[in-house]
C-alpha cells in the first residue's frame, strides 16, 4: 500500500536529480522524430505548418534542415517513424506518415527561390573541392556557398545527384523532383566538373584548394563468387551497377525469369525495376528470414505488391549454366538459429537443394567504400579494415586539410545521414579555413515560448485525432509495371495531407513544470488521460520507475523529475505516452503546468 | 481551441477482475474549476470502483445541489445517476434502497447540501443507517454562489473575499457520530493514498458510512486564513492511523509492524488493515472516537482516517426485515400469494 504521503517521514537515502530542462537535449529527446532524425528537422514544426496549408514555410523547414524534401519526401529512410511518439500510444496505432507529410509540402509548394539564401557576389577567398555531387557533398555547398565560398564540384557523372541519380529508380524518384533540389544548390554558383573522374586524390590538393570534402559514397557492389559464375558471364549482374546502367539508359531489358539475391532496399529496386525492363517471373531470393531483412517494410511491402515473391531462408549455392548458357541457381534452405546473446546463425535444414530457373540473377548483397584513388601518402590515414579514419563530430581526416562525409565517411548508410554528415563537414571546414578549431561545434539553437492564449485556448491544436494512420495512393498496377519513369506513389492530397498531418501529437509543445507554483492539488494527475503524471516520494530510477501512477517501462523514455515540493514528495512525469493534448496545464489552477513550444535547429556553418 | 478528453489511454493499464481498465469507470471532462478538490475525489471513487472491480450498472450515484453535486457526471458515466433537488438526496436514496437493495449506493453531496438545506433528511438517513456510502465533498464555502461562508465554516476562518467567519462550524463526523452513525471517517481530497482505501471501505461496510472529505475550493476558499486550504489542511492534518483495503478475493501479502496493528473482517469478508497512529482513539468504540475528534479539534488539528467503525452494523433492511429482492423482480405470486397464506395469517392473529 501507498502510505499516506502527507505523514511519511522515512529517509531517502538515493534520489533522481531535478532534470535538468535548460540542457536543450531535455526537451529535444522528448520531440521522438527529430531526435532520431540523423539531421534533427524539426518535424512537428513543418507538419502544423502543413495543417495550416502553408506548404512554402513547410518546404523552406525542411530545406534548412535536410535540403532535399521533394527527394526525401519520396525515398527516405525515415528513422523519424519507428520512433514516433504516436505509434507507442495504443495497441495496433501506427506512425504519422511523416516521410510523406514530407512530400505534401514539396508537392504543394510555389516558386520558392526568393526564399533561398543570397550568395554574396564577393566571395571569401577561399576554394574548396567537392569529390562525388551525391547527397552530402551538395550539402556542404549548400552549406557553404552562402558563406562566399568558391566550390569546385568533381563527379564522374553526368549530372548531380551521386547514388539518388544512379540507383534510385524513377519511379520511385521522378528526374525532375531530383533535378529541381539538386538545381537549387548547383545554381548558386557551383563549378561543376561532370563527367570528371578523379584518379588521384594528391591532384586535386595540389590544386591548392582550402579544403577538400570526399563524398564519394560506397560505390562498389559486392559480389558472390560461386560455383558456375564464370560460365554464367553476362547474366549475373551486380545490382547498384545494374541500377545505374538502367538509370543511364544503358540497360533496357532483362530476361523472363530474374533472380534476385539479397534483402536490403537495393534489391527491392533491382526486382521493382526488373519486372519493369521485361521480367516476368521475378523472386527476391535471401539468406536470413523474412523479419530479419535489411530493406524497410515498406519497401518490401511494394515490391510483394508487384507480384514478387520473398524466398527467405535460402542460401545461394551455385550458378546452373548449361551449354553456356545460364539456366539458374541452386539455393540451400536454412532455419535461424539464435543463441542466448541472441547472435544468429543460418543452419541447413539438411533438405534438398531447392532449384530456380533464372535467365538473369542480381546480386545486391551489399556495398563496399573503395579508395583505389586516394594515395596511401598524402596524410589521410587509413585503418584496418581500409577505411580512412575519420573524426566522428568533425568528419576530417588526419590531413586536417581533408574531411570526408557520407557513405565515404563510416560506410553505407542512407540519404539522410549524408546530409547531416554534409552539414557537420561544411561548419568544419568554415571553421579551418578561419583558422578556428573544429573540434569547438557551435551549441544548438533552441527555443521555448508558452502556447497559452487565454483560457481553453492554446496556440497550437491541441486536440487528439482519432484517425488511423492513411494509405498513400497508389498508380494502377497496369500502368507502372509499363513505364519504368512512372512515379508509383502519389502522394497524398491536400485534404488526406491535412488529415494525416492532425495525426501528429505536437511532441515538440512541451509539458514544463514550474516547481514553486504547484500546490499539490493533483488536478494534473486527475486528469492526464495517459496517466504521465505522479506525486511520489523520490527513489533512485529504477525504484521510481515502479511507483509512478502507470509503471515507467520504456527505458528508452526518460522521466521528468521536479525538484522536491512542499509535502517532500517529487513530480514526476514518464514522458513515454504523454499525448500533449493540454489538459495538464489547462486543468492546474496555478499554471505551474505550461504548454511551451520548443524547437530545436542544428547550427549550421556561419551561424 | 479544444477542451476535449483523448480518447487514449495508457496503453498498459491495468484491468480488474472484470477485464475492465479504470477508463471504464470514468465520466465526462470536469466543468469545475481547475484544481477543485472535488475532482480529486471524483478521481479517488473511480480508483476505488475499478479496483473493487464493481461492475458499473450495479451502482448508483445520486446527488443533491451545488458544485459537489454536478461532481457524479465526472465519474462512473457507466453507472445510474440521480441529480436531485436540494438537500434531498437522502430520500431519494432512502426510496431507491428500498426497492432495490442490489445496488450500490453513492451519495455525493457537499457541505451546503449536507449541513445546511439538507442537515435534516442527512440525520435521519444516518440514524436508520440506511446501507449507502455518503461522501461529503467539504470545502467550507458555497463556491457555486461565489464563496460565501458555509456552515461547515471553522468560525474564525476567512475566504478569498470575506471577512473571519463569527458562527461556530457543524462538525458533520462528530454529528453523525451523535446520531448513531456506523461508520464515519475524514479524508482530504488531496491525498488519495488514504481516501481511496476509506471509500473501499465505506463500500464494503454494511450500513450507512459517511467520509466527511475537506475538498479546497481553489477559487474561492484557498486563501490564507482559510481552515479549508490545500496548505493549511496538509499543515493541520492529523491521522487516525492508515488503512489498507484488502477485497474478499485476494489474500493478504503486505507485511506489517507488529504492534500497533489490526486486521478487521468486514460483513463481505473483505479485510481492512489497520495502522493505528493516534494513540487515544479506538476507532471501534463510539465515545473514544467521540472524545479524539474533540480533542484533535482543541488542539487546532484535523482527525483523518477511519474515525469510528461498528463492526456489528445492522442496516435499515435487517431492522425492518425488508424483502430480500429488489422489488422490481417481484411477480405477481410473490405479491398475491393467495387465500391460503392470507388464511394463515389471518389464523395467526386469531
Amino acid at each position: 500500500m501507498v502510505a499516506s504521503p502527507i505523514h511519511n517521514v522515512h529517509k531517502q537515502v538515493f534520489a533522481v536529480n531535478p532534470t535538468d530542462i535548460k540542457n536543450p537535449e531535455y526537451f529535444h529527446k522528448v520531440v521522438d522524430c527529430q531526435y532520431a532524425c540523423p539531421a534533427h528537422t524539426p518535424v512537428p514544426e513543418y507538419i502544423r505548418l502543413i495543417a495550416a496549408g502553408r506548404y512554402d514555410d513547410a518546404y523552406m523547414v525542411n530545406w534548412e534542415s535536410n535540403v532535399f524534401p521533394g527527394i526525401l519526401g519520396r525515398t527516405c529512410d525515415r528513422p523519424c517513424e519507428p520512433a514516433c511518439r504516436r505509434g507507442r500510444i495504443a495497441k495496433g496505432e501506427e506512425p504519422v506518415a511523416i516521410c510523406r507529410l514530407k512530400r505534401v509540402a514539396a508537392d504543394n509548394k510555389t516558386d520558392i527561390r526568393a526564399r533561398l539564401p543570397e550568395i554574396p557576389e564577393l566571395k571569401n577567398g577561399k576554394r574548396i573541392a567537392l569529390i562525388g555531387a551525391g547527397p552530402a557533398s551538395l550539402t556542404v555547398a549548400r552549406d557553404l556557398m552562402p558563406l562566399g565560398y568558391s566550390i569546385d564540384m568533381y563527379d564522374n557523372q553526368f549530372a548531380g545527384g551521386g547514388m539518388m541519380r544512379s540507383q534510385i529508380p524513377s519511379f520511385r524518384l521522378p528526374a525532375s523532383v531530383l533535378d529541381e533540389e539538386v538545381g537549387y544548390i548547383l545554381d548558386t554558383g557551383v563549378v561543376t566538373h561532370f563527367n570528371t573522374e578523379v584518379t588521384s586524390l594528391r591532384s586535386i590538393i595540389d590544386k591548392q584548394y582550402d579544403a577538400v570534402f570526399v563524398g564519394t559514397g560506397a560505390p562498389r557492389g559486392r559480389g558472390l563468387n560461386l560455383p558456375g559464375l564464370e560460365e554464367a558471364g553476362k547474366r549475373v549482374h551486380i545490382g547498384i551497377d545494374w541500377l545505374s546502367s538502367v538509370a543511364f539508359e544503358h540497360t533496357s531489358a532483362i530476361g523472363k525469369r530474374v533472380l534476385v539475391l539479397g534483402g536490403g532496399n537495393t534489391a527491392m529496386d533491382c526486382c521493382r525495376t526488373s519486372r519493369r525492363l521485361g521480367g516476368e517471373d521475378v523472386r527476391v531470393v535471401v539468406r536470413s528470414p523474412f523479419a530479419d531483412m535489411k530493406a524497410s517494410p515498406w519497401e518490401k511491402e511494394d515490391a510483394m505488391h508487384e507480384g514478387i515473391p520473398i524466398y527467405d531462408n535460402h542460401v545461394p549455392k551455385e550458378f546452373v549454366v548449361e551449354n553456356g548458357v545460364l539456366k539458374g541457381m541452386h539455393f540451400e534452405k536454412v532455419e535461424a538459429q539464435y543463441d542466448e546473446s541472441g547472435k544468429r546463425s543460418l543452419v541447413p535444414t539438411g533438405e534438398d537443394l531447392v532449384f530456380m530457373e533464372a535467365d538473369d540473377v542480381l546480386m545486391a548483397i551489399g556495398q563496399d567504400n573503395a579508395f583505389p584513388w586516394v594515395e596511401r601518402d598524402v596524410g589521410v590515414e587509413f585503418d584496418k579494415w581500409d577505411m580512412p579514419v575519420v573524426d566522428k563530430a568533425t568528419y576530417q581526416s588526419t590531413n586536417p586539410l581533408v574531411f570526408f562525409g557520407g557513405d565515404a565517411a563510416f560506410g553505407p548508410e542512407n540519404v539522410i545521414t549524408a546530409v547531416a554528415h554534409g552539414h557537420q563537414a561544411a561548419i568544419s571546414i568554415d571553421l579551418h579555413c578561419r583558422e578556428k578549431s573544429v573540434s569547438e561545434r557551435p551549441a544548438p539553437f533552441t527555443n521555448l515560448v508558452s502556447q497559452k492564449m487565454g483560457i481553453h485556448e492554446w496556440s497550437y491544436d491541441n486536440r487528439v485525432e482519432n484517425d488511423k494512420r492513411f494509405v498513400v495512393p497508389m498508380a494502377p498496377l497496369e500502368k507502372t509495371l509499363r513505364d519504368r519513369k512512372l512515379e508509383v506513389e502519389l502522394g497524398f492530397d491536400l485534404d488526406i495531407g491535412f488529415k494525416e498531418a492532425e495525426r501528429c501529437l505536437n511532441c515538440d509543445v512541451q509539458t514544463v513544470f514550474d516547481t514553486p507554483r504547484c500546490i499539490e492539488c493533483d488536478a494534473c494527475v486527475d486528469i492526464c488521460p495517459t496517466d504521465c503524471i505522479s506525486f511520489v516520494d523520490n527513489a533512485e530510477e529504477e525504484v521510481l520507475r515502479t511507483r509512478l501512477t502507470a509503471v515507467a517501462g520504456n527505458l528508452a523514455q526518460d522521466l521528468y523529475v521536479s525538484t522536491d515540493l512542499p509535502t517532500r514528495r517529487v513530480m514526476v512525469k514518464d514522458e513515454d505516452v504523454c499525448l500533449h493534448c493540454g489538459l495538464c496545464a489547462e486543468r492546474c489552477p496555478t499554471s505551474a503546468w505550461d504548454m511551451q513550444k520548443f524547437l530545436y535547429s542544428v547550427t549550421k556553418a556561419g551561424q | 481551441m479544444s477542451y476535449q478528453l483523448p480518447k487514449f489511454r495508457h496503453p498498459d493499464l491495468p484491468v480488474n477482475a472484470l477485464g475492465y481498465t479504470r477508463a471504464e469507470y470514468e465520466g465526462a471532462i470536469s466543468t469545475l474549476c481547475a484544481g477543485c478538490g472535488h475532482d480529486s475525489i471524483s478521481g479517488a471513487i473511480v480508483r476505488a470502483c475499478h479496483e473493487l472491480a464493481l461492475e458499473p450498472h450495479k451502482i448508483a450515484k445520486l446527488s443533491g445541489i451545488g458544485c459537489s453535486s454536478k461532481a457524479p457526471t465526472y465519474f462512473l458515466g457507466k453507472s445510474h445517476g440521480f441529480n436531485s433537488v436540494h438537500g434531498r438526496m437522502p430520500s431519494v436514496v432512502s426510496g431507491a434502497n428500498m426497492a432495490n437493495r442490489d445496488l450500490l449506493y453513492l451519495g455525493v453531496s457537499g457541505d451546503g447540501d449536507t449541513a445546511s438545506i439538507g442537515m435534516g433528511q442527512f440525520a435521519h438517513a444516518v440514524r436508520r443507517n440506511l446501507n449507502m456510502v455518503y461522501i461529503v465533498m467539504n470545502n467550507g464555502c458555497y463556491g457555486l454562489t461565489k464563496g460565501q461562508d458555509s456552515a461547515t465554516a471553522d468560525a474564525g476562518s476567512a475566504s478569498k473575499k470575506g471577512d473571519p467567519n463569527p458562527f461556530s462550524a457543524i462538525d458533520l463526523p462528530g454529528l453523525a457520530l451523535q446520531l448513531g452513525a456506523t461508520f464515519v471517517a475524514r479524508s482530504f481530497s488531496g491525498d488519495k493514498g488514504q481516501l481511496v482505501p476509506l471509500i473501499k471501505a465505506a463500500i464494503s461496510h454494511r450500513g450507512f458510512a459517511l467520509i466527511d472529505v475537506i475538498s479546497p475550493c481553489v477559487t474561492f476558499n484557498n486563501n490564507p486564513g482559510s481552515t479549508k486550504s490545500y496548505d493549511f489542511v496538509r499543515e493541520h492534518a492529523e491521522a487516525t492511523g492508515t488503512v489498507d483495503f484488502v477485497p474478499m478475493r485476494e489474500e493478504i501479502t503486505a507485511s506489517y509492524a507488529a504492534g500497533r496493528t489490526q486486521d478487521v473482517t468486514l460483513h463481505d469478508g473483505s479485510v481492512l488493515h489497520l495502522e493505528k497512529l493516534a494513540p487515544d482513539l479506538d476507532p471501534f468504540d463510539r465515545v473514544s472516537a467521540m472524545v479524539a475528534l474533540q480533542n484533535h479539534t482543541a488542539l487546532g488539528q484535523i482527525l483523518t482516517g477511519l474515525i469510528y467503525m461498528d463492526k456489528d452494523s445492522r442496516d435499515l433492511h435487517d431492522v425492518m426485515e425488508t424483502s430480500r429482492r429488489p422489488l422490481n423482480s417481484l411477480v405477481e405470486e410473490d405479491l398475491c400469494p393467495g387465500d391460503k397464506v392470507l388464511a394463515n395469517i389471518n389464523a395467526s392473529l386469531r
